[in-house]
């Protein structure tokens, strides 16, 4: 196992090394196979850990960093699988969609590189155990995924966004950071472990503070609302196997560090699970509350993340009350329902930007509104997309049901015994969470029905047809993983058990699921077949009564009219208009008219087009206000040598003397307390 | 077991004696309480028409349609006796299931590629979203009051203690029939004898539906009536013994049915843009169950 670290190790510099240096197709190659190796090798530690030995390595490290632990737990073999299963599949998707810009010899090579470094950071963090290397890692990763995200660095909007997630996700290290620093400094060490004691033994509100801190940096990375405004452009902006890669592993990374912090940090876990809470009823409301008023479809998904990253929430914060009450149930229910949603949504989500990104691929738009009528041209990719759009509705019997079912169940059972505070939190939480669903049925009714139904809006030049088979078949797997956990849950609750026994670290939790805790869980599978089999049936019944009788086909029914044309189709906008009108208080719509003014009128337009009015609050607005300080010292920046050599000039000065003044004037205050 | 049976035998007559209220209210003598299933059992026998627009999905999605209703009835019970499949959360799962025979009506709606059709759809979609809130804070009420978590233990529980259970009920009965209407697209939400499509919800999104689709979905339409009429009659039979329950039953489904042909008689469909505020508004009036049971627990201390 050792050997096999220090191949783990040692593959990505090799790897890296090597791909400038070959053609195309020898690169793609080394891609694979560095992957392919990582996965495997990573998958094995996890596996092991997974069914009892937990896998734990120390390396000597350097003077600064001190010794490094490696450790693969239960928590990061459920990340780590979650990730070789998505990474795989995103990369042998991806070298299919690379294809076209295959000539572009040193940005395919650059992407590749990336591409290795993201995959082996991402399991490096799962596993490291120290604050430096942790937040080497981190950094590795964050500018990393920076140059994925920025491959099509010729468009101009694609560089923007690429800006705004670097600069946010060094936010998030300067907050990770400030929080291990502070505990470094407290006790001297660099090692995970040390948090736990260092917590234990100074409870209060700074430990809460500190909580919050690293909750905030994760945050940022996981996309919860107020922290989320990266997300909506840097997911569109990626080529479509990055933004598979980004919503299904990247973000998760985020949740992996939140819950590892539940883990380590011990405080009052009734306010933090309040606080995640609220937070993430509120992500999870207008995530999915923006993502209906979205009309190009990566930036719809992008929304979808937040919801459900907001979902994932709900989960742990549940599960932190839990663990501040000690209520098994809760606990339990909470992080089972977190943990399963986090593996779902990577499902689900990397299926429908991989999908999206096949459609991108024949199309070359991703406005929704000059879809239609895909299914009859590409099936398959239909197909596909409507699983996962089921699935991410959470609605019976695929998988985002069961996460979603385990989640509410918890809450009911909250609620049975809950005081008044918290009974209202609870409702207030079912309320959400039962409005989430429906925003996402009505998401993604527009979504599936604008795309792939009716007849196409725009006229394409180009062939419309589905992916190469090695291209699709990732996908397909995506998808049997989809439809084996909604109809079979019980194999990945038995996997499941193990993370979640870390956070109920109690043997009488055990037991308590062993019993009776998911007895529904069968139920629900049972439900599952009989409803799966009961389709089949009457499909079939119709079929045989059905086949003597005169089957026509003819125009839809158009109130008379018999010629109508694919403009007259209903579109995403108007299937959204009662919607929108409702929430306008919460919406927030740019326009751009251009106003009938002559007798004669000349050609006008009318554009609209959705913004966030968190993003135009929380981050806009500062920002404005920050440039109008900033502006107010342009003149020092007056392009003149001299004056730069004297602000250099000053500052050395001021570096010197300033301590020296200072010493002077605690001397003269020492001497004044002693006359 | 008894409750499918029941359910079965009430959907046969129940849109029968909603129809001949309305008539009689109206003055008319009216078809006979079997017409409706008549109706359907005839379509069953037509062949189908096809719009050539139309995939695969508008093909099963009646299938779909039908099953997921039928897959709710399983779960709902009856008095004494559990519904075919009984388990924790039960109601979560009625209320999914019933949402992806949503999903596919609506996808199926969108299918045809109409500018009629998707009208009913983006409604249907947006009015069920907004009365499921009602149903699950009756339902988290119901638990709270009862400590359990299921159709059959919540509802058999009910009234054990406290008479203020009673009120509690009607308040409920009120939430559930008006969720009953929203379901099954009726007055005042939607006028299913309309004829303008611009004013429909349900009924304009089977606009090219026919044959054995058309008797698919008619059918569901029967059941979903006569399983949300059982949730109700469920309010208040509690442990009541068979040899009155029955009966009990059949009465207040006949009472229903009629309540519901009234509603029809005697009002006029609300605005479509005030349906959503209405229906939001349902959701307050299951908040104020939500406050009953907290005062019944006690807990505003």
């Amino acid at each position: 196992m050792i050997a096999l670290l220090y191949i783990y190790i040692i593959l990505p510099f090799v790897a890296v090394f090597l791909i400038p240096f070959f053609n195309s197709k020898i690169k793609n190659i080394i891609l694979l196979t560095s992957v392919g190796i990582g996965v495997v090798a990573s998958s094995y530690f996890s596996v092991e850990s997974l069914v009892g030995n937990n896998f734990n390595y120390t390396f000597y490290g350097s003077v600064i960093t001190g010794p490094i632990n490696i450790s693969v737990d239960y928590l990061s073999a459920w990340f780590i699988i979650i990730f070789n299963i998505i990474f795989a599949a995103g990369t042998v998707y991806g070298l299919y969609y690379l294809e076209p810009y295959q000539n572009k010899s040193t940005s395919i090579s650059m992407h590749y590189i990336v591409l290795i470094l993201t995959y082996f950071s991402l399991v490096s963090i799962c596993v490291i155990q120290n604050f430096i290397a942790f937040i080497v890692a981190w950094e590795i990763m964050a500018l990393s995924s920076f140059f994925a995200v920025i491959f099509e660095h010729e468009k101009e909007s694609t560089i923007k966004a690429g800006l705004n997630y670097l600069v946010q996700a060094h936010i998030s290290i300067v907050f990770i950071t400030l929080g291990f620093i502070y505990i470094a400094y407290r006790t001297g060490s660099y090692d995970f472990s040390v948090i736990t004691e260092f917590t234990q033994n100074n409870q209060g509100p700074t430990i809460i503070v500190l909580f919050l801190f690293f909750f905030v940096g994760f945050a940022l990375k996981a996309g919860f609302i107020p922290f989320h405004t990266w997300l909506p452009y840097a997911h569109p902006a990626a080529p479509s196997h990055v933004s598979g890669i980004m919503s299904g592993v990247l973000i998760k990374i985020g949740i992996y560090g939140i819950l590892r912090m539940i883990l380590l940090i011990k405080t009052d876990y009734v306010i933090i699970g309040y606080i995640i809470l609220g937070i993430s009823v509120f992500s999870g409301l207008y995530g999915v509350m923006l993502a209906i008023i979205q009309h190009n479809l990566k930036k719809l998904l992008a929304y979808h993340s937040i919801e459900n990253i907001g979902i994932i929430g709900i989960g742990i914060g549940m599960g932190c009350v839990g663990i501040g009450k000690s209520e098994p149930i809760l606990i339990i229910m909470g992080f089972t329902g977190a943990l399963l949603h986090v593996f779902n949504h990577a499902l689900f989500k990397s299926l429908l930007f991989f999908t999206s990104g096949i459609i991108y691929q024949v199309l070359h738009y991703l406005n929704i509104e000059q879809m239609g009528g895909l299914f009859k041209k590409m099936p398959k990719t239909a197909i596909l997309f409507l699983v996962a759009s089921i699935a991410i509705s959470g609605i019976p019997p695929l998988n985002g049901f069961v996460s979603e079912f385990i989640i509410y169940s918890g809450l009911f059972n909250w609620i049975k015994d809950a005081g008044i505070v918290s009974s209202i939190f609870v409702i207030l939480t079912i309320i959400s969470l039962v409005l989430i669903g429906g925003l996402a049925l009505l998401c993604f009714t527009k979504a599936f029905s604008i795309v792939f139904l009716g007849n196409l809006r725009h006229h394409v030049h180009s062939e419309i047809k589905d992916g190469p088979f090695l291209q699709m078949l990732p996908l397909y797997f995506i998808a049997i993983i989809i439809v084996f956990i909604g109809v079979y849950p019980q194999f990945i609750l038995s996997v499941l058990y193990k993370p979640v026994s870390l956070f109920a670290n109690n043997n009488n939790y055990l037991q308590f699921v062993n019993n009776n805790a998911f007895d529904f869980i069968s139920n629900i599978s049972l439900l599952s077949v009989i409803f799966i089999l009961l389709v089949v049936t009457i499909f079939i019944i119709k079929h045989f009564v059905v086949k003597n009788k005169v089957i026509e086909t003819e125009s839809t029914w158009g109130c008379g009219y018999v010629n109508p044309t694919a403009k007259q189709q209903y579109t995403a906008s108007s299937f959204i208009r009662s919607y929108a009108k409702l929430f306008a208080p919460l919406l927030m719509f740019t326009k751009k008219e251009k106003p009938i003014t002559n007798i004669i009128p000349e050609e006008t337009n009318y554009e609209t087009s959705p913004y966030d009015k968190i993003e135009h609050f929380f981050i806009d607005k500062p920002i404005l206000l920050l440039n109008k300080i900033v502006n107010k010292f342009q003149f020092l920046s007056n392009g003149k040598l001299q004056f730069y050599i004297l602000y250099g000039v000053i500052f050395i000065l001021s570096v010197i003397f300033i301590p020296i003044i200072f010493e002077k004037i605690q001397y003269f205050i020492d001497y004044l307390k002693q006359l | 077991m008894l409750s499918l049976l029941l359910i079965l035998v009430t959907a046969i007559f129940f849109t029968g004696i909603i129809n001949r209220t309305k008539s009689i209210a109206s003055g008319r003598k009216g078809p006979g309480l079997f017409q409706p299933i008549k109706d359907t059992l005839r379509l069953f026998k037509k062949g189908n028409v096809y719009s050539n627009t139309t995939t695969i999905i508008f093909k099963i999605a009646p299938t779909i349609y039908l099953s997921s209703v039928i897959m709710a009835m399983l779960v709902v019970p009856f008095g004494r006796s559990k519904g075919v499949i009984s388990f924790e959360g039960d109601f979560v799962f009625f209320a999914y299931i019933l949402a992806l025979g949503k999903f596919f009506s609506i996808i199926a709606a969108m299918d045809t590629g109409s500018s009629f059709e998707g009208m009913g759809a983006s409604r249907e979609a947006l009015f069920s979203m907004f009365a499921e809130p009602a149903f699950f804070i009756l339902m988290g009420s119901l638990s709270m009051l009862t400590g359990y978590t299921s159709f059959h233990e919540m509802f058999s529980s009910f009234h054990i203690g406290s008479y203020f259970t009673y009120a509690i009920a009607i308040l409920s009965t009120f939430v559930l029939i008006m969720i009953t209407m929203i379901e099954n697209s009726r007055m005042p939400i939607d006028d299913p004898k309309t004829h303008l499509e611009l004013t429909m919800v349900h009924e304009v999104m089977i606009l090219d539906n026919s044959g054995f689709d058309l008797g698919l979905i008619f059918t569901a339409g029967m059941l979903k009536f006569a399983i949300y009429g059982t949730l109700i009659v469920n309010l208040f039979i509690g442990m009541v013994p068979y040899e009155y329950s029955i009966p009990i039953f059949f009465a207040f489904q006949f009472l229903i049915a009629m309540i519901i042909g009234l509603i029809e008689s005697f009002m006029a469909r609300f605005r479509m843009n005030h349906n959503a505020q209405f229906i939001f508004a349902l959701t307050s009036v299951s908040l104020l169950i939500f406050f009953g049971v907290l005062l019944i627990l006690e807990k505003f201390m």
